[in-house]
């Protein structure tokens, strides 16, 4: 009697199970399942991208805003403090609404070989879908606003060159012109596509570039050293003692721009893949290295490391693995740095003084020196081990990169890209100087110069002396 | 009455303080001060620029003693701010005509 009524209840819950079977979907053929899958891996790995971008594009602004602002900040006198800082601050704001409006366009639609087209204007076009030739795993807007935080970093790194005596609103306006008319055709031809000098792209001369050596500190730096020459030297300048008010905030600066330096230069490889690994370890080795060797370099000469020397050197070692960054191998890097070190210490040390302009925080003697060999180094040490651009041969085997595979021509790539970004720079920057010259005004008066920008052009102190 | 103003070395003033309070001494003012002597300062290097630095910093301290307590009041602050070397300090020594206190009109060396 029990074993008939366990078997009744065991044909109704094999009943069940066979009608809920039957209910349910048909099981999907192996192909579907590997699609899906398919699907699954390329949504996580377009995640994964994005998030590393954006957390990128967050860097680099930290370079900006904290790091360079403090950096040179520290580095002026305090009646300045806060009109070095501002000047960072400034083009946060300001080039970011010209790269919406412009900017980005000029520097990234498919144009001419030397600049973009007009059809992003106003960031049209510029949405959530990807755009394969920059990034295919990232939403454009993530690919533009990465763009913009170098766009923003650029022009207020040349600010260093002109602390201490040039007007708000004559720098505002020097600085919203030259990003249209160096930064942008620069970014297009280096980056842009079918620019000049892509090397991804097609470009006629195939320049590597990999986070902005030739776009960013070439620009900047000799921009810098032409205005330096353009303004003239402080009132005072070399005789008056012009020391930095604060190396405490310096160092807490160059400290940030290192941290924020991972952003720029792994990002640069627009994905979270190994590429991106092997820029974030050239970019720490290269810093490491030259922060060494200015250092070394310090104590062999003045019996001193200084806190000064060791983070400026910090800084040449990163702007000169900056092109290199993707494309080199770390012991490369480590030789890029020291070599970046010592050359940058002797280009502000002895170089500044041989010709006695006043570049006041070093932009060129740091950015324009230091990109300009990391520029040509690229060339040198670049290899297809590390990053295969120019991609592989009918046999499968890689098409060397740089001259440590033998490929020497592209040393002189390299030459044909810092050589036009030299001559953009220079031609470029006195144009506009003399534009807004005549116009607005570039140098504040010599009172306001000697009683400081802060009060003149702010209207208010970094540091209250009465409290 | 003696004024007393002494220049030393801000490391050697918890020190002076001390020796002080040993011989007696009460009431002091103490100021942070900048100056130099005829070392003339230091050198410091800001990326390659040598600059002098003339005016270093230094504490002044000031005290009103009677005349008994003078000579003790220089013995202390010799032997306990001396290092033997550049930029020790100095002390300087004035005759004080009177000396008040505010709260009760007391005057003269009672009121030090």
């Amino acid at each position: 009697m029990r074993s008939s009524f366990l078997g009744i209840f065991l044909a109704l819950a094999l009943f069940c199970c066979g009608t809920s079977f039957a209910q349910s979907a048909p099981s999907p053929s192996t192909a579907d399942q590997i699609a899906r899958l398919q699907a699954q891996v390329a949504q996580a790995q377009s995640s994964a991208d994005n998030g590393w971008m954006l957390v990128s594009a967050a860097l680099v602004l930290m370079m900006t805003g904290p790091g360079l602002a403090l950096f040179y900040g520290g580095l002026v006198r305090r009646k300045n403090v806060l009109s070095v800082m501002m000047q960072s601050f400034a083009m946060m704001a300001i080039i970011t609404i010209m790269w919406a409006i412009v900017n980005y366009s000029l520097a990234f639609d498919a144009g001419t070989t030397f600049i973009g087209g007009l059809h992003h204007l106003f960031l049209k076009g510029v949405g959530l879908n990807p755009d394969p030739d920059y990034a295919a795993t990232l939403p454009l807007q993530t690919f533009m606003v990465y763009q913009l935080m170098f766009a923003i970093i650029t022009p207020a790194l040349i600010t260093g060159a002109f602390a201490e005596r040039m007007k708000f609103s004559g720098m505002a306006a020097f600085l919203i012109l030259w990003s249209i008319v160096v930064y942008s055709p620069m970014a297009h031809m280096v980056w842009g596509k079918g620019g000049l000098l892509n090397a991804s792209l097609g470009g006629r001369f195939p320049c590597l570039d990999f986070a902005g050596g030739t776009v960013v500190h070439v620009t900047s730096g000799v921009s810098a050293l032409v205005t330096a020459i353009y303004l003239g030297k402080r009132i005072g300048y070399p005789k008056e003692a012009m020391m930095p008010h604060s190396v405490v905030l310096s160092f807490i600066g160059a400290c940030l721009l290192w941290v924020g330096w991972f952003g720029f230069n792994a990002g640069s490889a627009l994905a979270a893949g190994t590429l991106a690994t092997s820029a974030f370890v050239n970019t720490h080795f290269a810093a490491a290295a030259a922060a060494l060797s200015w250092a070394a370099a310090e104590w062999i000469r003045n019996g001193k490391p200084s806190a000064l020397g060791a983070i400026s050197g910090s800084v040449a070692g990163l702007v000169a693995i900056t092109p290199a960054a993707g494309f080199v191998s770390p012991m490369s890097a480590i030789i890029i740095g020291l070599i970046a070190g010592i050359f940058c210490y002797f280009m502000v040390i002895k170089v500044k003084s041989w010709f006695g302009y006043d570049d006041s925080l070093d932009a060129f003697g740091v950015h324009g020196a230091g990109g300009t060999l990391g520029a040509i180094l690229t060339g040198v040490f670049a290899t297809s081990a590390i990053n295969p651009i120019f991609g592989k041969t009918a046999s499968g085997a890689p098409i060397p990169t740089g001259g440590a595979d033998g490929n020497w021509h592209q040393v002189l790539n390299q030459f044909i890209g810092v050589a036009i970004a030299w001559a953009i720079s220079i031609v470029g920057t006195l144009i506009l100087l003399k534009l807004v010259d005549l116009t607005i005004g570039l140098r504040v008066t010599p009172e306001q110069e000697i009683e400081g920008l802060d009060l003149t052009q702010h209207g208010e102190e970094g540091y209250d002396h009465a409290s | 009455m003696h004024k007393i103003e002494a220049v030393i070395q801000p490391s050697k003033l918890d020190a002076v303080k001390d020796a002080l309070l040993e011989v007696g001494i009460e009431g002091m003012t103490i100021l942070e001060a900048r100056g130099h002597g005829r070392q003339k300062g230091h050198t410091e290097f800001y990326r390659g620029r040598e600059y002098t630095v003339d005016l270093l910093p230094k504490i002044k301290l000031e005290m009103v003693v009677t005349d008994e307590l003078v000579e003790k009041a220089i013995q202390a602050i010799l032997s306990s701010a001396r290092t033997g070397k550049i930029g020790d300090g100095k002390i300087f020594v004035s005759k004080i005509d009177e000396a008040i206190r505010i709260r009760n009109d007391e005057r003269g060396s009672t009121a030090l």
